[in-house]
């Protein structure tokens, strides 16, 4: 090595640094080369590709949510009507540090410490790509303090939509149902970008979820240029939405409304039709759930609320709560009397019971009817009447009656379900149980009691029918025209009896002297029902826990003679019919002089303290200041289905077997003397 | 001289290398005030304004003598290398790196002057170490330690890409100034054998992601794949002739990061074209060539050293910020010579220029200032 170093000099050192240059020259040349190259096929081989891409950088396309169809009453009011909303939205995936965001949110949005429970849950429990509604509704100053702090806040959508709107609110909740955000089975069923686009929702439930196609509509789109940070500079295109179809229903939107705001704090429901074409006018079940608020999804304290709740909010009982219907079956069972060929006239004894071999069934008055005939059976609810003659006529003849007359019968309807129940006959038992008929099963359900469970709604077809003497079906969906029904070929006569013995039940001597219309003309026919929940060993039936009292039904239709609307109202635990004929008498006064019943609907509100839904806005806050952020989770989407699913049943429920027979209850103002001047309840 | 009108001083200036740079520098204007949004504030008119100082002061440079280069060249090392040493030390009071001075009008940092500091101090040193040491330890070890004390304060900084350029042009020199070949060999299989170690343990974790990134931008196109993918777009999408002069969607609208720094050659060929990007390339070819060309004609060994080093460091800036925007190296932190906008890298440009302009002239007239 050491040798080496002699050799150089200065003017080696110059050569080997002009030789070095060189190469040093040839390297940049190489590079220079290179990096042209590389420019060419960029720019040239590769412009294409690169063009597509900067296009793509450039032009955001987002897709305009469709304004969902309106849902409108029979006179084009809406039920389900959008209204402008400025909303924010988020997207879980695209959330950077998601702790951060929020609470920036909050401040910027104001949230409470429970909303932003329910906001940190629900992000949790989605699927990350679908958006998560923050806030909608939004006045315009917040909406602004978020949109332009959108650039620190990832994954944060502010938009200008449309929200839905109720304007009734939980009057209309288990008809109408609710939307939601899509959730991931809905995506996973339905890949349309649509349904992960922010702020769109669809049908949840009822008639917003089977008539989800029509309501729909088509979405538009949206070109915009825009910035890395999202920041819009200009709009390249708008296609505008085509909105859903609107779907106007039979529903009388004012007397829904009355009607749900009538049942007050109780746990029931009241149908309307009209006897003409079978429209259903009303259709209310109590206590609701306001579906203006579930469209965010529902809350911690919303679900302990509803949870908590033994009326249980969530069952549309309209639809799909089962009641023995008790004596409201009685008109019916006179019906099939006359259609076997017993005159109407003929008597029995009833002395509080009747003594079949060696047992005795109670009348509900125990002191007795005297002589009484099929009117009087029927305006003054004589069980004893029933049990002789049924079982000189048999179960089969009144099945086949009560089937004729729309019970145990599932209805072509737009509905997310029915609960159909039982028409109990000696070949159901031997069906389902596999036991002979007994005598006491004839008795039972002669009085609407034992195996004979039915729904609100097949209350009042059965009502529609004896009114109309026509095979009427109910229909949701306005616009079908006049309903053309078959006649059910029952005679003339037979009808008009039991419809002056109807209206004797509140016209004449009967049951129900206090559901006498306030309207001069208007006669009201019905028919009184009490069923009972448990045995009188238990409880009485009128006091107590409130859930062994009994349920009070009333059937009717009015005008007496004429007959153009039906009705049935039931009362849950009411204690009896007693709870459920002013509602119906106030809800057919409605039909015919909306001011007189909105009168009586004031005092009464006044003393239960507000509107339905002041009444539902305060016991929220109470459950806030109860449980505030503490609420426990909102049990899973499968626990919620369990729930509901179990809510529903089936047309069979599971009955404990019938070994006797089951005491009627006294029907409440009818011990003997009927009152006769309609007083205020 | 030829023509007689034009001062004897200024006929003497190598024009056919201003007048390209001028161009350059007007064309890395218009693609600043293009991506200020068509205005010349804060970019264009500082960037235009910047240049004709710093030329003013290589022509400055140019005249003084070759003796003044000489003495000052262990000095201005000396007064460089404590200025990173105050830099890391104000970094380290404040609690965090730190890479500048603030002088009130402008930051300035001294890694960067470094770079040219580097290539004059060894210039100078192969200048006085005798030939035949050349070969020998002592002409390896004590421009080792040139190198590697500043580079060690650059790294702790830390930035890779100014270290890599004070290592590229010490080497250059060294290579230039007739080392023994095998050493470089040597070198170069122990920097193949070590990178890899060196990759794993002494580079950040940002730095590292970038060499991954850089091996597959796709790997990560919202993170750090992100800066090569958006500048390919650019570039890609410019075509041939370009989109048009304010017409460039990817940096108006923010895709491109630092659209008027490191990536300013994205900004421009998105502007410009293929055309555009050629016509940059040419001018730095015709820089290059021309530097080489100064070096060989140098009276001496410091002036050919000095020229061909500034050359190299120059060379350097453009080649990796060039590859780095077309996606041939790791996104590192190195702007365009005349093109990007930034106080101190032209700082450090125009003085390599001005040692190149000096050379130009003493080989013209060997006795310096007259």
């Amino acid at each position: 090595m050491f040798g080496k170093l002699r050799h150089v000099s200065l003017a080696t050192l110059r050569n080997s640094f002009d030789r070095r240059s060189a190469v040093l020259g040839t390297l940049q040349g190489t590079i220079g080369v290179l990096l042209a190259a590389r420019l060419g096929y960029l720019a040239v081989a590769q412009n294409e590709k690169w063009e597509l891409e900067a296009e793509s950088n450039r032009v955001n396309l987002s897709l305009i949510p469709p304004r969902r169809g309106w849902i409108l009453d029979r006179n084009g009011a809406p039920l389900a009507s959008n209204r402008a909303d400025f909303r924010v939205d988020i997207i879980p995936d695209r959330m950077g540090n998601n702790g951060k965001t929020i609470d920036t949110l909050g401040e910027l949005l104001n949230l409470d410490e429970v909303e932003l429970r329910d906001l940190r849950d629900k992000i949790e429990k989605s699927s990350g790509f679908a958006p998560v509604e923050v806030a909608s509704g939004l006045d315009l100053e917040r909406f602004a303090a978020v949109s332009v702090r959108l650039p620190e806040l990832p994954g944060v959508v502010t938009q200008r939509g449309y929200s839905r709107f109720y304007p009734t609110g939980p009057s209309v909740g288990h008809l109408i149902g609710y939307v939601g955000t899509a959730s991931a089975e809905d995506y996973e069923e339905d890949r349309n970008p649509l349904l992960i686009t922010p702020g769109y929702k669809i049908g949840k439930d009822g008639l917003e979820k089977q008539f989800e196609k029509d309501l729909r509509g088509y979405p538009g789109a949206r070109r915009v240029e825009v910035t890395a940070s999202g920041r819009i500079i200009r709009d390249l295109e708008t296609r505008e939405d085509v909105p859903g179809k609107p779907v106007k229903l039979t529903i009388d939107g004012p007397l829904q409304d009355y009607a749900a705001r009538r049942l007050g704090p109780e746990s029931g429901s009241v149908v309307v039709m009209d006897c003409h074409n079978g429209d259903i006018l009303c259709a209310s079940s109590m206590p609701s759930f306001d579906p203006n608020s579930f469209s965010d999804g529902i809350g911690r304290i919303e679900w302990k609320m509803l949870s908590d709740d033994d009326h249980v909010p969530l069952r549309n009982k309209v639809l799909r709560g089962l009641y023995p219907p008790g004596s409201t079956v009685k008109p019916m069972v006179g019906l099939a009397f006359l259609e076997a060929g017993l005159d109407p006239e003929e008597t029995v004894f009833c002395g509080g019971g009747l003594r079949v071999g060696n047992r005795v069934f109670h009348c509900w008055n125990r002191r007795g009817h005297g002589t009484v005939n099929m009117a009087k059976g029927i305006y003054q609810s004589c069980d004893v009447y029933f049990y002789y003659f049924a079982q000189k006529i048999g179960m089969n003849p009144i099945a086949a009656m009560a089937r004729k007359l729309g019970l145990g019968a599932e209805y072509p309807l737009p509905v997310v379900g029915q609960s159909y129940g039982t028409v109990p006959d000696p070949q159901w038992k031997e069906r389902k149980y596999g036991r002979e008929w007994q005598t006491f099963d004839t008795v039972n359900a002669t009085i609407g009691q034992g195996y004979f469970l039915v729904n609100p709604l097949q209350q009042c077809v059965m009502a529609s029918r004896i009114a109309s003497g026509r095979n009427l079906m109910p229909r949701l969906i306005h616009g079908q025209g006049g309903q053309d029904a078959a006649s059910l070929d029952i005679p003339q006569e037979h009808l008009d009896y039991i419809h002056q013995s109807m209206s004797d039940v509140v016209n004449g001597p009967g049951t129900a002297g206090r559901a006498r219309l306030p309207i001069e003309d208007v006669k009201l026919a019905g028919k009184t029902g009490t069923a009972q929940v448990v045995s009188l060993s238990v409880s009485s039936g009128k006091t107590g826990p409130w859930k062994y009292r009994d349920h009070g039904h009333f059937i009717c239709y009015a005008p007496f003679d004429k007959p153009r609307y039906a009705c049935a109202v039931t009362i849950e635990h009411g204690g009896g019919s007693g709870a459920a004929y002013p509602v119906a008498r106030d809800v057919m006064t409605f039909l015919y002089d909306p001011g007189k019943a909105m009168e009586k609907l004031y005092e009464f509100e006044e003393g239960w303290g507000g509107t339905a839904r002041e009444r539902l806005d305060r016991k929220y806050a109470a459950y806030v200041e109860q449980y505030g952020p503490n609420a426990p989770k909102v049990g899973d989407a499968a626990e919620k289905k369990q729930a509901e699913a179990a809510a529903a049943s089936d047309g069979e429920p599971s009955q404990p077997i019938v070994r006797t027979a089951q005491s009627p209850r006294p029907e409440p103002g009818a011990s003997g003397a009927p009152s006769t001047a309609p007083e205020a309840d | 001289m030829a023509l007689g009108i034009i001062p004897d001083p200024v006929a003497r200036q190598p024009w056919r290398v201003i007048l390209p740079l001028l161009a350059l520098v007007l064309l890395g204007a218009a693609v600043l005030y293009s991506a200020a949004g068509g205005h010349l504030q804060p970019y264009a008119a500082s960037h235009m304004v910047r240049f004709g100082i710093f030329l003013v002061m290589a022509f400055v440079m140019s005249w003084l003598p070759r003796d003044w280069f000489k003495m000052a060249a262990y000095p201005v090392y000396g007064a460089v290398f404590l200025l990173l040493m105050l830099v890391e030390a104000i970094g380290a009071i404040n609690g965090g790196s730190q890479r500048w001075l603030n002088l009130g009008f402008m930051t300035l940092q001294p890694s960067e002057l470094m770079k040219p500091t580097i290539v004059l101090v060894l210039a100078r040193f192969y200048d006085t170490l005798p030939a035949p040491m050349t070969a020998s330890w002592r002409g390896l070890i004590p421009a080792g330690a040139l190198i590697g004390l500043p580079v060690g304060l650059v790294i702790l900084q830390p930035d890779l890409g100014t270290s890599l350029a004070i290592v590229f042009g010490g080497v250059v020199v060294m290579f230039l100034a007739g080392l023994p070949l095998r050493w470089f060999v040597g070198a170069g299989v122990a920097a193949g054998i070590a990178a890899p170690v060196g990759f794993f343990t002494f580079l950040h974790d940002y730095q590292r992601r970038r060499v991954t990134t850089f091996l597959d931008p796709e790997s990560d196109p919202l993170g750090a794949g992100y800066h090569i993918t958006q500048s390919k777009i650019a570039i890609g999408s410019g075509g041939i002739f370009g989109k048009g002069f304010g017409n460039g969607s990817q940096s108006h609208l923010e895709y491109l990061p630092e659209a008027h720094t490191d990536f300013v050659f994205a900004t421009m060929a998105e502007e410009w074209g293929m055309i555009g990007g050629v016509f940059v390339l040419l001018v730095f070819a015709a820089l290059f060539r021309w530097g080489l060309v100064v070096a060989r004609r140098g009276p001496d060994r410091f002036s050919r050293l000095l020229a061909s080093g500034m050359t190299a460091t120059i060379f350097f800036y453009v080649a990796i910020n060039l590859m780095m925007v077309m996606g041939l190296a790791p996104v590192v932190g190195i702007p365009l010579p005349f093109m990007s906008h930034g106080g101190s890298s032209m700082l450090t440009v125009m003085i390599c220029f001005g040692a190149i302009l000096a050379v130009d002239r003493w080989s013209k007239r060997p006795t310096g200032l007259t």
